[in-house]
């Protein structure tokens, strides 16, 4: 069936990618892949032997970024040999885009000036929509999917419908774009497949880029196939740290049609939302912190991609100024890239952080995913400015994890329970 | 199209779990650098503490909603087929997992009418067709048939297998 009805951006930036005038929700189509994002967890040591295997090579290595996240610095020697073999790979392949140890892959593709609105993109990492944020439509695939994207420098989608989420009002003191996406979470589920979630409307206009990347990050919560946020002056002026070149006409040309279909539009109110805790064992199972207040904590985590990056350490920072975690409680900080580390520690942020009692660790994927410093004991509590609290995922199988925003972990730091961050102002 | 001989007749126990079973679940993330014998070994432990023992070749999951949640990684399909596990049937899959699934040639059939099946039950599926027999019970249910592509993806053994006929017919 053809439509002449105008186009949402994910549909735009598919056509383009697939070559045809316009895609329609429900078809399947092959897309070219503009850039295409590896780990060290996901990336060589998956896919290398299995490119051999079936006789190809490396698509286009300009077009491919790799990142070690998942298992720096080493810490055994099972996790050393996989940052051999993915060291290996990247100078064997040309892979000129290899960032070792200098960050969580989902925040060095903006720092790196990697991402362009309008980009098809594809990562071997569920949290691949974080670079929706961007305006680029970037999905999460498996390493086999990879190794066919490497082969081909193609993929096959079926197109998404779009789901319109409209965010009026000002965000209150001690509330964050984690807070909006927890609160999504529980509003929608997390089993929009065949969706892409867009973000839009005055209170996402006001967020800066790393906000905006909290709540594409957490689109991956969602369950939907991606997230997007049409890119603005805020997008542009970002991107020009890295390309001065860069034109107004690419963010005007990567904008909705005004006629544009859309399958859900959901209205938010941000002025009335107070800071939003995920208790265990699902982002889904959110509420305002209110309703957890009390829950004894063990440790509070500052990390990965979605809550340790400049911005976030500055919102813990900005309550644990003069303060100090509780007795018996611990704070971990692992900075989401070596820039966050060098910027807070030139601005005074890290002395805040470590003058409170806060431990600084490795920037990379750390306890978040349960494979780095920081995993915490059987019985243990945690809160995580991450993005997961599945069961077992943080450590042991029998560990609590609860999500909050970086200043509801700072508070739950000091007070050594859930408390809320208001009260701390 | 061809025939499915490798995945034709599906025929073993039922293990039935409920919503939302993650990839953390599936293959936790402290194994993630181990060898996928020893992942497999610790493969739904924190719902199930028999499962990864008991299960043998030929048996079958079957899930609730949004089955395989969360990362990307494919040792959570791995780990099922290791295990033995010749398909899912599930009332939804998420995304990433539903492609792994496929792109490692593990069937999975998306069914809405799976309440009557029992965990141990007997149940026997047909991936041409999509009807899952529950052979304890009597009862068969039509699953959403897969996209014809998809299930020739399935039959040539998954992605690689597919890539490597397709890079050769095209040399």
């Amino acid at each position: 069936m053809t439509s002449t009805r105008g186009m949402t951006l994910a549909e735009k930036i598919i056509s383009r990618a697939a070559g045809q005038a316009r895609v329609n929700p429900g078809e399947i189509v092959t897309c070219t892949v503009d850039l295409a994002l590896m780990h060290d967890s996901s990336g060589p040591r998956r896919v290398a032997e299995k490119l051999e295997h079936i006789g190809a090579s490396v698509w286009d290595p300009h077009k491919v970024v790799l990142v070690t996240d998942h298992f720096v610095p080493a810490i055994d020697v099972d996790s050393a040999n996989i940052l051999a073999c993915t060291r290996k790979w990247a100078q064997a392949e040309g892979v000129e885009n290899f960032y070792d140890m200098q960050g969580i892959c989902h925040v060095m593709l903006p720092e790196k000036g990697h991402l362009r609105p309008g980009m098809f993109a594809v990562g071997a990492d569920s949290h691949s929509p974080t670079a929706g944020a961007y305006g680029a439509f970037m999905l999460g695939i498996g390493s086999t999917e990879m190794v066919g994207v490497l082969a081909t420098g193609e993929i096959w989608i079926k197109v998404p419908s779009t789901t319109l989420t409209r965010w009026q009002g000002k965000l209150q003191p001690c509330v964050a774009a984690k807070d909006m996406v927890l609160h999504l979470c529980a509003t929608i589920g997390m089993n929009n497949s065949y969706q892409v979630v867009q973000y839009s409307g005055s209170a996402i206009d006001q967020l800066s880029m790393l906000e905006r990347m909290v709540l594409t990050n957490m689109t991956a919560e969602l369950g939907a196939k991606t997230g997007i946020i049409a890119p603005d002056l805020i997008t542009l002026e970002d991107i020009r740290r890295n390309d001065k070149d860069f034109e107004m006409l690419m963010i005007d040309q990567w904008q909705a049609d005004e006629d544009a279909h859309y399958d859900r539009i959901l209205d938010f109110d941000v002025t009335q939302l107070g800071p939003q805790v995920a208790a265990p064992h699902s982002p889904e199972n959110t509420s305002c912190v209110t309703d957890h207040k009390g829950v004894k904590i063990d440790q509070a985590y500052i990390g990965a991609c979605t809550g340790a990056k400049e911005s976030d350490l500055k919102m813990a920072a900005s309550l644990l100024k003069g303060r100090k975690v509780a007795k018996g409680t611990r704070l971990l900080v692992a900075p989401a890239s070596v820039q966050t580390t060098n910027i807070c520690a030139a601005d005074g942020t890290l002395a805040t952080l470590t003058e409170a009692g806060a431990i600084i660790l490795p920037s990379g994927c750390g306890a978040c995913a349960g494979m780095g410093a920081g995993v915490i004991g059987k019985g243990e509590t945690c809160i995580a400015s991450t993005s997961r609290n599945f069961k077992g995922r943080m450590g042991d199988p029998d560990s609590f994890v609860y999500l909050g925003s970086p200043y509801t972990v700072a508070a739950a730091a000091i007070a050594g329970e859930i408390t809320d961050p208001r009260e701390l102002l | 199209m061809s025939s499915h001989p490798t995945v034709k007749n599906i025929d073993g126990r039922a293990w039935v779990f409920g919503d939302n079973i993650d990839t953390d679940l599936l293959a936790p993330g402290a194994y993630m650098r181990a060898p996928l014998q020893v992942v497999a070994q610790h493969c739904l432990e924190a719902v199930s503490s028999d499962f990864a023992r008991h299960v043998k070749q030929g048996d079958v999951i079957v899930g609730g909603q949004n089955f395989g949640l969360g990362s990307s990684r494919e040792l959570a399909v791995q780990a099922l087929s290791f295990l033995g596990i010749k398909a899912i049937v599930a009332k939804s899959f998420a995304r990433i997992f539903y492609r792994n699934a496929i792109n490692l040639g593990l069937p999975v059939l998306v069914c809405r009418d799976t309440d009557d099946i029992a965990d141990g039950d007997h149940v026997s599926l047909d991936i041409g067709t999509g009807i899952v027999t529950n052979h304890s019970t009597g009862k068969s249910v039509q699953c959403e048939p897969m996209p014809p592509f998809l299930v020739a993806l399935i039959d040539e053994g998954g992605l690689l297998p597919s890539l490597k006929n397709r890079l050769h017919s095209d040399a």
